[in-house]
């Protein structure tokens, strides 16, 4: 299941339906993202290209399913206004042993930070401010060449 | 006629999400050239192109790639999803 949504999302609910949905894993690891909150931080208001971002998300699916051998790999992201706490997005990827679906799961989250097209902007008290995409995200990237 | 799509700091420096735009560019990088030279908001939203993305049809592609048959062309920041 890949689902790029405005609506709030129930962790543990997904979590028991990815594991339900499984058969002949041995591993099944999820990853959440939350607003972090930094002094002064109201939200995040997160925007995306909705004709590219599922497209784009499943190219990565695709790619982490291949090269980990995952069973399954779901991905859940938000947009929108978030509050500080919030849940934003969840990677959920199973295998026949963790050490794949540890790495699969990693794989995603670089791939989803740095090139599947999502934009935050930071709702702070004094006023708003897009996020810079750091170098060292795009040099957690590079590990996967 | 090609349409060109804006996101994030993009959108909000030129002002508009979306324009329709009649060009005989072949290359992005053409494109790009023709946009800059709209308006100043347009000059300043392509004035560092480090800072900027493009896909073309949705597929993440660089400045140089042809716009051969290209229907939309998006430009935006450096993504930050996750």
């Amino acid at each position: 299941m890949i689902s790029v949504q405005s609506a709030p999302f129930d962790l543990g609910d997904i979590a028991n339906r990815f594991a339900a949905a499984q058969s002949g894993a041995g591993a099944l690891v999820t990853f959440s993202g939350v607003v972090r909150g930094d002094a002064g931080l109201i939200g995040l208001e997160i925007e995306h290209y909705p004709a590219m971002t599922l497209p784009a998300i499943e190219d990565m699916v695709g790619a982490a399913r291949a090269r980990f051998g995952l069973l399954d790999a779901w991905v859940i992201h938000r947009y929108g206004r978030l509050a500080v706490g919030e849940v934003i997005m969840m990677v959920a990827a199973s295998a026949p042993h963790r050490k794949d679906a540890f790495a699969g799961a990693e794989f995603l989250m670089d791939y989803l930070k740095s090139r599947a097209p999502l934009w935050k902007k930071e709702h702070r008290t004094d006023g708003t401010a897009w996020v810079d995409a750091k170098d060292s995200d795009e040099e957690s990237l590079c590990r996967w060449d | 006629m090609i349409t060109v799509v804006y996101f994030a700091w993009l959108r909000e420096r030129i002002g508009a999400g979306r324009e329709q735009i009649e060009t005989q560019a072949e290359t992005v990088a053409q494109l790009v050239a023709e946009l800059s030279a709209i308006d100043p908001y347009h000059a300043a939203a392509f004035a560092d192109l480090r800072s900027v993305r493009v896909a073309v049809d949705q597929v993440l592609t660089d400045f140089d790639a042809p716009l051969a048959a290209a229907n939309e062309v998006a430009f935006f920041p450096p993504m930050t999803g996750g």
